[in-house]
């Protein structure tokens, strides 16, 4: 789960991360408020989870709290990369000395924590690795032995920070490895971090990543998903548990078993579509494992919701799952839903049960269902029925 | 032979007493899989019926392996407790420790993989967030349904569970040495690179499939391997070519971000490595079929 720069910011100050005042409002008035509150200059800030805001002209100073209202007021409601703004930071003007980078993540590749760090600051750090990838060091951090404070000086040293603001650096980095472990992050990034003209080091932006598996531990990071900027049908699947992704421009439904396999039947349902009209794939559903009735009923209630679906692919390959498991959550999904499901189904069963699944879905005869025996073939069916019915 | 686990693999399931834990050493033992005991701290002493078999509990892995001389662990147990459990395993010097438990934090993942390397990888793991590992008519270590496919010539490696049972059906009728899920996280034991290592020195291994997914360098990597070390003939598939920018799509590890990771530049890796790669798993499945028969 990605946050937003003030959620970020406020587990940075949570654990003595130096942050600089502010708050987070959502109507130009209360932006003139925090404005007049925290006193002289601020900076409005476009709250989006999305990168070059001050570009997009998300990010203003506003010298007075008039100002602050009027920056607030053009900024909220602003789409930017296709993220409306809902709420603006208003928080203390900072004069910058320099600005640095500072990054704790996960390095995939070597299953290791990686620190990465740099003098220059700033700019995007896509472009900074591009560009001058001398300037920014990488330093591998090994996960039983963490961050302490010599760590962090071999860090800020390979990163070339000057050297009278290197110590208080470095105690800000020990502050950033405990944020990034105690929160169970798997990205915490300061840029820019600056340096005021008093020689005081600041994290002046900031972007965390939390590790959704860890919730069990954290039951206050439930607190910091914003339901409202989920897309509703990814907000409903949420509700009942479901691993949901909606798709742009598409009309087949897709509900699978597996991430995989469910990936794959996207890739195979697009390929299918070219020679039908170009139709594709409206969504990624993993039912994982278990395949009960409610499951599928859920599954399906959120795919037959969604008005740009024409068809509905059910491809399920029974591991762990018993494909009669899964016929009998579709016949049962389908009496739960009633009237309301007027969309026609493929069915793809293979595997764990399968004769028998096939079977109950034969008996059961419905309308809308039919049953095709490959994936390859029930794409194609799925793809025929979506273009007619577009 | 086959890679990582035979017929001579004594297993030991870390969690036997749990729901999934007890399911699946029923399935396990009902094909063929040599299960010597559980471990459960809390039920140490105890033993549990499974499928005909009395399988004695064990308070610790240290104390299953002096008793029983497991030499495999397979582990069921809830993320909360699976750091634990995996640290264990490695301290207790287990040859492999397969990690079927999906939902850990990948904090732990990485602390209990830094813990592996700092004992020598003494303990080869597999997963977490994975099927396991099924050697056909010998021994299954995991949830990979042994019906699906019998012995046969081919090795096959996976990120995903379900897209390993697809192509074991698809190419049911030649058989597999060793099919091994490697799981989806994004901080795993054993790789593909590995498992591409094992199987180029395994002599019952006459050709490699290899399934990769969006997200990571893992297939970039195993394309420069490839190309390096191996001499048997590998066909590919990788899944997530419609998968948008920056969305997980159920595997934590299945993130786009950027153009690295796409599945664009995962096939084209292993396409100039010289590794056929199908648009599905069928046309894989045919393409491995033609190379086996020419």
């Amino acid at each position: 789960m990605d946050l937003y720069e003030y959620q970020a910011k406020d587990l940075f100050a949570a654990h003595g991360v130096p942050v600089l005042p502010g708050r987070t409002v959502e109507t130009a008035d209360d932006a003139a408020a925090a404005a007049a509150e925290i006193g002289g200059a601020v900076v409005v800030k476009a709250q989006v989870k999305t990168g070059g805001r001050g570009k997009a002209g998300g990010v203003k100073l506003a010298e007075t709290a008039d100002e602050a209202k009027d920056k607030a007021g053009a900024i909220l409601g602003m789409d930017i990369k296709g993220h409306t703004v809902h709420r603006v930071l208003v928080t203390q003007a900072s004069d910058i000395a320099e600005e640095y980078y500072f990054s704790f993540l996960l390095d995939r590749s070597n299953r290791t924590f990686l620190a990465m760090c740099s003098a220059e600051g700033g700019m995007e750090i896509e472009q900074l690795a591009v560009e001058r990838p001398d300037a920014l060091a990488r330093i591998p951090v090994d996960a039983i032995a963490g961050v302490d404070k010599a760590k962090a000086a071999e860090i800020v040293a390979a990163g070339k920070i000057p050297a009278a603001v290197a110590d208080q650096a470095a105690d800000v980095i020990v502050k950033l490895w405990e944020t990034f472990v105690a929160e169970d992050a798997t990205l915490v990034e300061v840029n820019p971090l600056v340096r005021d003209p008093q020689d005081k080091v600041v994290a002046l932006d900031g972007k965390v990543t939390l590790d959704e598996n860890a919730g069990f531990r954290h039951p206050d990071h439930a607190a910091l998903v914003d339901e409202r900027t989920e897309n509703p049908l990814e907000a409903k699947a949420k509700a009942k548990n479901l691993n949901y992704v909606k798709l742009d421009e598409g009309q087949v439904g897709i509900i699978g078993n597996g991430a995989g396999l469910v990936m794959s039947t996207l890739d195979v349902v697009a390929y299918a579509g070219e020679k039908h009209g170009g139709v594709k794939p409206a969504n990624f559903l993993d039912i994982g494992g278990g395949a009960s009735a409610q499951v599928m009923a859920d599954g399906l209630d959120v795919i037959l919701g969604d008005p740009d679906v024409k068809s509905v692919f059910v491809n399920v390959f029974g591991g762990i799952t018993a494909c009669d498991a899964v016929a009998t959550g579709i016949v049962e999904a389908l009496k739960i839903l009633g009237d309301s499901a007027t969309k026609p189904l493929v069915v793809r069963l293979d595997g764990n049960n399968v004769l028998e699944g096939r079977k109950i879905l034969d008996d059961a005869n419905h309308p809308l269902v039919t049953q095709v025996d490959t994936m390859d073939n029930a794409a194609d069916k799925a793809a025929e029925l979506a273009a007619a019915g577009a | 032979m086959s890679i990582f686990l035979n017929e001579h693999s004594k297993i030991i399931v870390q969690g036997i007493t749990g729901g999934e834990g007890t399911k699946h050493s029923t399935k396990m033992l009902a094909a063929g899989t040599n299960i010597v005991g559980g471990v459960n701290a809390r039920k140490a002493g105890t033993s549990v019926g499974i499928g005909g078999k009395d399988l004695t509990v064990f308070g610790t892995v240290e104390e299953a392996m002096k008793e029983t001389g497991a030499d495999v662990s397979v582990v069921f147990v809830p993320p909360k407790f699976a750091k634990d459990a995996v640290i264990e395993a490695i301290d207790s010097g287990i040859g492999l420790a397969v990690v079927i438990t999906e939902g850990i934090p990948v904090h732990d993942s990485a602390y209990f993989w830094a813990h592996a390397c700092a004992k020598g990888n003494a303990t080869r793991i597999i997963g977490p967030n994975c099927p396991g590992i099924i050697s056909p008519g010998k021994s299954n270590a995991g949830i990979i349904p042994a019906d699906i496919a019998g012995p046969g010539r081919i090795g096959l490696v996976s990120k995903s569970g379900t897209l390993t049972y697809q192509m074991m059906y698809e190419l049911r009728e030649i058989g597999f040495s060793t099919a091994i899920g490697i799981g989806g996280d994004p901080v795993i034991g054993t790789t593909h690179i590995d498992a591409l290592e094992a199987f180029q020195a395994d002599p019952e291994t006459e050709a490699i499939v290899m399934i990769g997914e969006i997200g990571g360098d893992a297939e970039e990597r195993a394309a420069d391997f490839i190309k390096a070390n191996v001499t048997k003939p590998v066909v590919g598939y990788v899944a997530g070519f419609t998968a948008p920018e920056g969305k997980t799509m159920g595997h934590a590890g299945a993130i786009v971000s950027g153009s690295a990771g796409t599945a664009q530049a995962k096939k084209e890796a292993l396409e100039a490595a010289g590794v056929k790669v199908g648009k599905t798993p069928s046309e894989t499945a045919a393409l491995m079929r033609e190379l086996l028969a020419g």
